[in-house]
């Protein structure tokens, strides 16, 4: 989601109309109203959520939640291991039996109890995107006016289609009636990242629980705190107990309980690819539960030299650097076509210079910190590699600041396809330019990859448009834009990006089981 | 009455365009009337043709390309129609009251169907607004081709009296949800609820000229509506004999699309098999819900031999004990007729099977000395060519007849012009599964009646209507495709 595309949008709404500013979700600052951080902000919820209840893990330990920007310790959250896993499908199951609660309720009402949990989400919007921004290191203000967006219309969009949700009735040979019902496939696992920890929950939850599931939720160790929080507006918007239970934990020991589980219906996980390759396997290994995977991505992004080169050039350095580069979706092969190379790597590197880093609670800051020590060491060592096979580093390259794991906004030019920055995910904020001559050449090389996550293309020739995005292997591709998502378009990977789709109508498919009936009739008519 | 009314909440009594008040052009006022004691409760703004006129050119620049409207998200659109229920459901009392004042239907039965089922319908295609897809196509030849679900335009909508705010919801939700811009005209009967609608839709935030209501009469204002070159469609509700002139104007004028859901002579077939205490609370409920004026109104009842008498015996005892007083009486099951010409006509058709040799079990008479209240009346041993059993009564006048077979009664049922509902009340599947796959109507209930709700498309087979409102099929009738094909240089897969 691009924060200075809503910017103009609303801009230009505002003019035309500024009675609807009153009614709308804010999606920029308006210049009174300047959303802050709340100040010390108490951390509530820090056990695991079961039944609508809070409980202590069942092995005693906990996890010890940090902020990335200081290295502080934020708080300890309980940890769930195997056995906390096996109690928590225990009651989803329970909160799944026919004639519950759950089951017996009006499609129409599940439907409503979404849209009570964005009003809710709404109503404590300034706490979650405190929470966030202190436990992901994302920034206060893009958290505000783009994860919380993204999470409140993700639950609102879901909210709408619980009641809508069809099966058919089917001309069958013979004397036979037959209709398909559209069930929900039960007790679904969700394993979520650490790089939109707010966002990922709604983007799990919402299509899950507009079907009729039940979930039992396993946010990533290093961001557990907006997850629990949002088991308190669960609980307070009315959910029956059991349908959503939330479980702090680690990939290796929770996560892999619920991979392996032979109670899992399905598991759903966005992660690396490396861990999606092991949850398929424990998938195949146990009881076959339907998968859904949102893995990583090397995404090409093509620039042609008819190009709006400026605007090329900001969607660029956004689509990658946003959310200090710890996106699936960044646009890390930047493929610019010889003409306009020279000039589109000097704006580039120049556009990264103004980029500032700081503590993400305050305005004016452009990039916060990484994630934690791991990923800060990956990223320094995939940097390293690149002035080793000898691509020109133009400007960042190192570590920044006394505290935290910052990571200067780096750009390399002269990059080759067979660098491991070419071919590796970075997810970190270093931007790779290469150059191309022909078209037929970049489609190869942008597709010459086991990721298939998204692409961008600019250019004004139609013909060139229509060309390209028919030929690349991804799951998302923008015309002349970048990270343009709403919750209406399906998205997720072709080839080793994932299995399945997300958002939209598509993501129904992925947690619903289809039953045909029929039954025998004394004679058809059609 | 007016001031009690009034205070509070804002009620405006004049014609709605471009989200402001507007005297008639004419200066013309009309009467409103309590159906419960015959008393004047107000006077409303006379809409007419000008007025037409200046409403569709309001309607039609909110439509225009690049509009505030127009340039909207369609999730933006769709969380208006959201908050314009959050809105209806904060006045839902204040709402519930002008209803039952104005229509004469009980007010309990106001604020738990009509005020539920108007939340429910605006909640329901608020959530369908940004999932109205087109598709793209494989076509032949090197060609990209997709469509584009638009809206049609500016639509008339023309509603009746007798469920006069569900019916305001019924209209507005899928023609805002699909896009389009609005011309409403309700019934010149009931027009309050429908005008304090207009100040929530301000309060809501939809923008100018997106709604535009304007009360005034069917052959004045409705007529306008379905004759008008700058109508992109017309929508309406009401008698078959209406219906058969809009569609007529329709033609004539600029071929408007056109919708009609109409009346009915609804079958209502109760089997030996069926379990009887339901079958006769149902068939009871399914003609006398709404002071019988329903077009869904299960009023010929067919009943197998076997249980006929014992069926008439419960029926006419259940409906001995109707309750039929003031409309805010918590007791009351039954109001009154809206207005003395409905009254009338009831009481003609009471007479007609009376005069025709149908047996009166009960009833038959006016109540009271003010207002326009009908006795609960049943007629047993009518026969198909009674005037009861063939014409649309639209009062609270229940027809019981006899049946031997399934093929007979399936025969009986579909013989008629109309063709909306139908109930079967059975246990045995083979008899539930034929008789609703023969039936001539768009929806057959079993073991049910009048279950009703958003998700469901709804409408008319034959002269019963064109066209399915609610459900998904609900988004068609306010929805123009446009298919486009773009020249590619070479195709793939």
């Amino acid at each position: 989601m691009h924060v200075s595309e809503n910017r103009q949008r609303t801009m230009s709404n505002e003019s035309r109309d500024g009675q609807q500013r009153e009614n709308k979700l804010s999606t920029r600052p308006l210049d009174t109203e300047m959303p802050m951080p709340v100040s010390d902000l108490k951390i509530e919820y820090t056990k695991i959520f079961m039944n609508n209840e809070w409980h202590d893990s069942c092995c005693g330990r906990r996890i010890p939640v940090y902020n990335p920007a200081t290295g502080e310790l934020l708080c300890e959250v309980e940890e769930g291991d195997k056995e906390d896993i096996d109690k928590a499908v225990k009651c989803a199951r329970q909160a799944f039996q026919l004639g519950s609660p759950w089951r017996r309720m009006d499609a129409s009402e599940r439907g409503r109890l979404l849209c009570k949990l964005a009003d809710l989400v709404e109503r404590d919007r300034q706490i979650l995107a405190t929470l966030e921004a202190i436990d992901s290191g994302k920034l206060f203000l893009v958290a505000y006016f783009v994860d919380l967006v993204g999470t409140i219309k993700t639950l609102r969009y879901y909210g709408g289609w619980a009641d809508k949700i069809q099966g058919k009735t089917i001309p069958v040979d013979g004397e036979y009636f037959t209709f398909t019902r559209h069930e929900p496939i039960g007790v679904c696992g969700q394993i979520i990242p650490w790089n939109f920890p707010l966002l990922m929950f709604a983007w799990k939850i919402a299509p899950a629980l507009c079907c009729g599931n039940t979930v039992i939720i396993k946010p990533a160790e290093q961001t557990p705190l907006t997850a629990l929080h949002m088991a308190s507006l669960i609980k307070e918007a009315g959910f029956p107990p059991g349908v959503v239970n939330i479980v702090p934990g680690y990939g290796p020991t929770a996560g892999h309980a619920i991979a392996q589980h032979m109670d899992i219906d399905k598991v759903a996980f966005t992660g690396s690819t490396d861990v999606g390759k092991i949850i398929k396997k424990a998938a195949g290994n146990s009881n076959l539960k339907r998968v859904t995977l949102e893995l990583g991505g090397k995404n090409p992004n093509i620039v042609f030299a008819d190009s709006d080169l400026e605007h090329a050039v900001e969607q660029a350095h956004h689509g990658l650097f946003f959310n200090q580069g710890q996106c699936c979706l960044a646009g890390s092969r930047v493929f610019v076509e010889e003409p306009i190379y020279d000039d589109f790597v000097l704006k580039s590197v120049e556009r990264a210079k103004k980029r500032v880093l700081g503590n993400p609670l305050v305005p004016g800051v452009d990039q916060g910190p990484q994630i934690d020590k791991k990923h800060f060491d990956k990223i320094l060592e995939l940097i390293e590699s690149g002035r080793r096979e000898g691509a020109k580093l133009e400007c960042g390259g190192g570590a920044w600041g006394q505290k935290g794991f910052f990571i200067q906004p780096t750009v390399f030019s002269d990059v080759t396809d067979d660098m491991r920055i070419a071919k590796e995910e970075i997810f970190g904020p270093v931007q790779q330019i290469m150059k191309f001559s022909s078209i037929e050449e970049v489609i190869r090389r942008a597709n010459n990859t086991h990721y298939g996550l998204a692409a961008g293309v600019f250019t004004n020739d139609i013909n060139k448009a229509l060309t390209i995005s028919a030929a690349l292997q991804a799951g998302t591709v923008w015309v002349n834009c970048y990270n343009a998502m709403s919750s209406q378009c399906p998205f997720g990977g072709f080839k080793m990006s994932g299995n399945g789709r997300e958002m939209g109508e598509y993501g129904l498919q992925e947690y619903t089981e289809i039953k045909t009936v029929t039954i025998k009739i004394p004679q058809k008519n059609s | 009455m007016c001031v009690n009314l009034a205070m509070n909440h804002f009620l405006p009594f004049s014609i709605f365009i471009n989200n402001e008040w507007q005297n008639s052009v004419s200066g013309k006022v009309f009467p409103v009337y309590n159906p419960s004691n015959g008393e004047k409760i107000c006077e409303v703004q006379e809409a007419d043709k000008a007025d037409v006129d200046k409403a569709v050119q309001a309607a039609r620049l909110a439509f225009s390309l690049g509009s505030v409207w127009r340039t909207m998200d369609a999730s933006e659109r769709g969380r208006l129609l959201s908050r314009l229920a959050d809105l209806v459901e904060r006045d839902r009392t204040y709402l519930a009251t002008l209803e039952s004042l104005d229509s004469g239907k009980p007010f309990l039965s106001a604020f738990y169907v009509d005020l539920l089922g108007t939340i429910k319908t605006l909640r329901y295609f608020a959530g369908w607004a940004d999932k109205i897809h087109g598709i793209t196509i494989p076509m032949d030849g090197d060609y990209f081709s997709f469509t584009r679900n638009e809206p049609i335009g500016v639509c008339g909508q023309i509603i009746p009296w007798n469920f006069p705010l569900l019916m305001t919801a019924w209209k507005l939700a899928p023609a805002l949800c699909c896009g389009n811009t609005v011309v409403l005209k309700p019934a010149e009967q009931t027009p309050l609820s429908c005008l304090y609608m207009g100040s929530l839709i301000k309060e809501a935030g939809f923008p100018p000229g997106v709604v535009n209501i304007l009360p005034g009469f069917g052959p004045t204002a409705g007529a306008a509506i379905a004759s008008h070159m700058g109508i992109d469609k017309v929508a309406f509700t009401g008698s078959t004999e209406v219906g058969k002139l809009i569609q007529e104007a329709a033609g004539r004028s600029n071929l408007k699309r056109v919708t009609l859901e109409l009346g009915g002579k609804n079958p209502n077939i109760i089997f030996a098999d069926a379990d009887l205490d339901i079958a006769v609370e149902q068939a009871h409920q399914g003609v006398f819900f709404n002071n019988g004026q329903c077009c869904t109104s299960g009023s010929r009842v067919y009943v197998e031999e076997p249980i006929y008498e014992e069926f008439v015996r419960r029926s006419v005892e259940r409906t001995k004990r109707r309750v039929v007083g003031s409309p805010f009486d918590p007791t009351t099951e039954q109001g009154p007729q809206v207005m003395t010409g409905q009254q009338n006509r009831v009481l003609e058709f009471i007479q007609s099977g009376i005069n025709e040799g149908a047996r009166l079990e009960c009833g038959g008479k006016a109540l009271g000395l003010k207002g326009f209240f009908i006795e609960p009346t049943i007629f047993s041993n009518v026969s198909d060519d009674m005037r009861i059993a063939k014409e649309e009564i639209f009062g609270p006048v229940q027809q019981i007849m006899k049946f031997k077979t399934i093929e007979e009664v399936i025969e009986r049922a579909n013989n008629s012009d109309y063709g909306l509902t139908a109930g079967v009340f059975t246990k045995d599947i083979n008899k539930a599964m034929t008789v609703s796959t023969a039936m001539q109507a768009g929806t057959v209930w079993i073991n049910c009646y009048n279950a009703l709700s958003s998700q469901c498309p709804f409408g008319g087979f034959k002269m019963s209507g064109n066209g399915r409102e609610m459900g998904e099929y609900g988004l068609r009738e306010y929805s123009e495709t446009k298919t486009i094909t773009v020249k590619l240089l070479e195709k793939n897969s």
